[in-house]
């Protein structure tokens, strides 16, 4: 994060108020102490998560005393886009990979940190710590340079951004290993509670507001949940669990024979539905 | 921080970092999906999703092809292959792991380098029916290069020889025959199917005749330890922390050796020394900090010091010169050109580098020494490199943190190579300017006059040659002192021993720039009519001057009208194909971004031409 801050004219931190956010923060905190923070913050509001993910992240920003930027793509908005009216894949292309490209270009930042990691799905696995954008934010896997040792090179030509990727080699259970160790705030939702949630596609959709229309056969219902991982509402599945401390997360984990991203209805469209994603100029 | 520490390793929990390496289709791959199956890592989802793709792209029959779980990227799909890095993270309860998967494709070099570049370990399978290939001994080199200490041979597809003791045996005598040359400390072999899982994850009872232990086994027990903690303390400065005017702390990561409070200081490359007054983390001051540790340190007197300086213990110093020779192995497509200006990353310094001599390519098959002009894509070679100013560093052998550096491209910013120093070379450290009583102001101020280069650029035939002649007579009626370099000329006494392939015309333009300089320190005013079809040479030659020194004229011409003149015929040559490497026809001319000055020539005369360069001139007061 400080090559980040020493190399480029314009940095900020991509803030998604989940886990690897929290840790990427305090990470960066600690990282420039004594001195503030020497970069906003940015969220890209695609005005469906959690009511308590919104909660925690104007809470952590006034504790903090950070600058946090708020994006919400209005043009995608007024066009009545939403992952209900026009699907996940829709939703997540115009309220987040294009709202991500116009809060990027609206401020000028040429280089982003995102809390994405290697383990989290097989076409991260290959990203560079350093992921190099071509005009357009166009990611091409093809044409990514090569990393050694750990001297990272962060030039670009003006147009050109990098999206810079500082947890790349942490897993999940190092995530929370390391929120229990510095004792980092995270979002409640992570914790198990009742929750009112009906069953969809095999999974546990949380009913958080009066927008989720039901379908056929549907019937809410109060169930002790939590959340592996969080995005929009009606997109992210709950898991059944007991755990209510970050003891009983990291003790789950050990024994879970899922992964982390099973949650995400995005993700399972089709396999290489990611990099597809990417290429467009997703996270 | 650079990339933030794990908190494994924060705990102390070990963690191992290994690359596989390997020809196609070796089944690099199908290991690690192995490794993770059978210790029972890879998720229900996972498996599901695998069972699927097996199907759809799997080359294993009706069976699980473990290879797909590692192959992320569609097109690798679509070919078969593994066409980049990918990094797997497991755990057992043993010990972490971070896997890198390397493509074992011929022209993928790089890939493999990259990995190995962070790796302590190295698995290199052998498919048992083929036995030791080239490949096998190219992987070995790029391993041993980097610096790996630590070798696993997997004879793999064992099964597909009936398990026979003899085969296996074999393999591993021919391999250990001449991976003796490569000073690996240790050197392990493992009879294995990774498809069918025998010695992978538990001992098969279809060999009999193997008494070691399984490979997972193996990697969770080998101690690597590396001697970063024992070594001499390094810390490359990677920012200025100066909240205001009452802090100035240094941050970065040490990179190997500890530190102490207390502790005297050394600030390579100034020869200033002080001592350490704290070591700040956000919990407080501590005493001590070891190699990994993120830390700002403050030290006890005002130094300048920026991002690019190393500190280091003075009782153990890093070298410090301008000139080294070390090994290099080049990714890129675009060739490297000895002479052509690049630029390097040496811990968190970045400086203009160029190579001022190959001293011998290295033929990844044999480790033979062969002779070399330049080197194309995943060549490896043993070059002696020239820095602008002196970079402190240590012997990549000694420290792996202070010995590595990258090359990169000043246009496109491309990493384009990677390098391992060996040694300081004498010259470097020995050799200083004599300064001389007189400057070139004085020398000029007589003439009454200030000294500049007029650069002029452009295709043959687009009339740099006579612009550059006139603007000469009319300096020279007004009085001035002025002399004119042109292309053809040079060659026919100092350059004539080069021809016309780029690495030629690299140096071409070299010498023409340093003898522009010495005329320009006799006060002249120097014009310079060269082809020069690179920007990477117009750029080197404009560094060597001021701002207002070097003024770069593009004579515009297009290749049409060039041809159509053709005032010396070359063009018509050239289209014959007696003439090679003619810029324009079979070579390439690199268009300048921003000169100075623009010369459209079309419908336009000489004279009128020559003009807006003598304006320029006085416009930057370099003429009255």
């Amino acid at each position: 994060m400080r090559e980040v801050v020493a190399e480029f004219k314009k940095p900020v931190m991509l803030y998604s108020i989940g886990k690897d956010s929290s840790v990427m923060l305090h990470l960066a905190i600690k990282a420039f102490h004594p001195a503030e923070l020497p970069f906003p913050l940015l969220h890209v509001d695609t005005t469906w998560k959690f009511r308590e993910m919104i909660a925690f992240r104007d809470e952590t920003a006034r504790r903090l005393g950070i600058e946090m930027l708020v994006h919400v793509n209005h043009d995608g908005l007024s066009r009545g886009i939403g992952p209900i009216a026009s699907g996940s894949s829709v939703h997540t292309q115009i309220m987040k990979t294009e709202a991500l490209k116009q809060a990027l270009d609206l401020h000028g930042f040429d280089a982003a940190l995102g809390g994405a990691r290697r383990d989290e799905e097989k076409s991260r696995a290959k990203e560079r710590i350093f992921s190099f954008r071509s005009q357009g934010h166009v990611w091409d896997p093809r044409n990514q340079r090569p990393e050694l040792w750990n001297l990272f090179n962060g030039r670009i030509r003006p147009g050109e951004t990098v999206r810079v990727f500082p947890l790349s080699n942490w897993t999940e259970l190092d995530i929370w290993h390391y929120v229990m160790l510095e004792n980092i705030a995270v979002v409640p939702l992570y914790f198990a509670k009742h929750r009112p949630v009906v069953r969809r596609d095999g999974t546990w959709i949380m009913v958080d507001d009066n927008r989720l229309p039901f379908r056929p056969n549907e019937e809410p219902e109060v169930r002790l949940v939590r959340f592996r991982t969080l995005g929009c509402y009606p997109l992210t599945g709950a898991i059944e669990s007991h755990a209510v401390s970050l003891e009983d997360i990291v003790s789950e984990m050990q024994s879970t024979r899922v992964s982390e991203r099973q949650g995400r209805l995005i993700d399972s469209d089709e396999s290489a539905s990611m990099e597809k994603k990417k290429r467009e100029g997703y996270f | 921080m650079e990339c933030a520490r794990l908190p494994a390793e924060e705990t102390n929990k070990d963690l191992l970092r290994f690359l596989t390496c390997g020809s196609v289709d070796d089944g690099k791959s199908t290991l690690i999906g192995r490794l993770l199956h059978d210790s029972k890592l890879i998720f229900e989802d996972q498996l599901s999703t695998l069972a699927k793709d097996s199907i759809r792209y799997g080359t294993t029959g009706d069976d699980i092809d473990f290879a797909l779980l590692v192959d992320g990227l569609e097109a690798e799909r679509e070919q078969g292959i593994t066409i980049d890095v990918a990094y797997r993270f497991f755990t057992t309860p043993r010990r972490s792991f971070i896997v890198t998967d390397t493509p074992g494709h011929e022209q993928y070099t790089r890939n493999m380098a990259t990995a190995a570049s962070k790796a302590d370990l190295a698995i290199i399978l052998i498919d048992a029916r083929k036995g030791v290939l080239l490949q096998t001994r190219r992987h070995s080199l790029i391993c041993s290069l980097l610096g790996l200490r630590h070798v696993v041979v997997a004879v793999n597809k064992i099964d597909l020889v009936a398990y026979q003791a003899d085969i296996f045996d074999r393999i591993v005598t021919d391999y250990c025959a001449f991976a003796s040359q490569f000073g690996f400390s240790s050197i392990v072999s493992f009879p294995i199917s990774a498809r069918n899982g025998d010695n992978v994850v538990k001992l098969s009872d279809k060999t009999p005749w193997y008494s070691g232990p399984a490979l997972l086994d193996y990697l969770e027990t080998i101690n690597v330890e590396n001697e970063t903690a024992e070594a001499s303390f390094r810390f490359p400065v990677q920012w200025v922390n100066r909240p205001n005017a009452d802090f100035r702390g240094y941050a970065g990561t040490v990179v190997s050796g500890t530190v102490n409070s207390g502790d005297p200081i050394f600030v390579a490359g100034s020869s200033r020394t002080s001592s350490v007054k704290e070591l700040i983390t956000s919990a407080g001051p501590q005493q001590f900090a070891q190699a990994g540790d993120a830390i700002t340190i403050t030290l006890a007197d005002e130094l300048d010091i920026a991002r690019g300086d190393l500190l280091a213990s003075p009782m153990s110093r890093p070298e410090v010169s301008d000139q080294f020779a070390a090994h290099i192995i080049w990714m890129s497509d675009q060739a490297l050109m000895p002479g052509r200006s690049y630029l390097a990353r040496i811990g968190t310094r970045v400086t203009p580098i160029t190579v001022t001599g190959i001293r011998h390519k290295v033929d990844v098959n044999t480790s033979a020494h062969l002779a070399a002009q330049t080197l194309d894509l995943n060549d490896i070679a043993f070059c002696n490199f020239a820095t602008d100013t002196p970079v402190a560093f240590d012997p990549y052998v000694h420290n792996h943190k202070t010995g590595a550096f990258i090359v990169i491209d000043r246009f496109t910013n491309h990493t384009l190579g990677a390098g391992m120093i060996a040694f300081g070379l004498r010259r470097g450290t020995t050799i200083h300017r004599q300064t001389t009583l007189l400057g070139k102001s004085e020398r000029a101020a007589q003439k009454r006059q200030r000294p500049a280069i007029v650069w002029l650029t452009g295709l043959s035939g687009a009339g740099k040659s006579t612009i550059a002649n006139i603007v000469e007579r009319q300096l020279h009626a007004a009085g001035h002192h002025t002399m004119l370099l042109d292309g053809d000329t040079m060659r026919h006494g100092l350059n004539r021993d080069l021809g016309f392939t780029e690495a030629d015309r690299v140096e071409n333009i070299r010498r023409a720039s340093e003898v522009a300089k010495l005329l320009l320190d006799a006060g002249l005013i120097v014009l310079c009519s060269f082809i020069s079809p690179y920007r990477a040479e117009r750029e080197m030659a404009r560094r060597l001057f001021s701002d207002e020194e070097f003024i770069e004229v593009f004579v515009d011409t297009p290749i049409d009208e060039c041809v159509r003149r053709d005032p010396k015929g070359l063009y018509a040559k050239a289209k014959a194909g007696t003439i090679k490497n003619f810029t324009g026809i079979d070579a390439p001319y690199e268009a300048p971004h921003n000169p100075e000055i623009h010369l459209h020539t079309i419908g336009q005369q000489p004279e009128q031409l020559s003009e807006k360069i003598i304006r320029k001139l006085a416009e930057l007061g370099r003429i009255g």
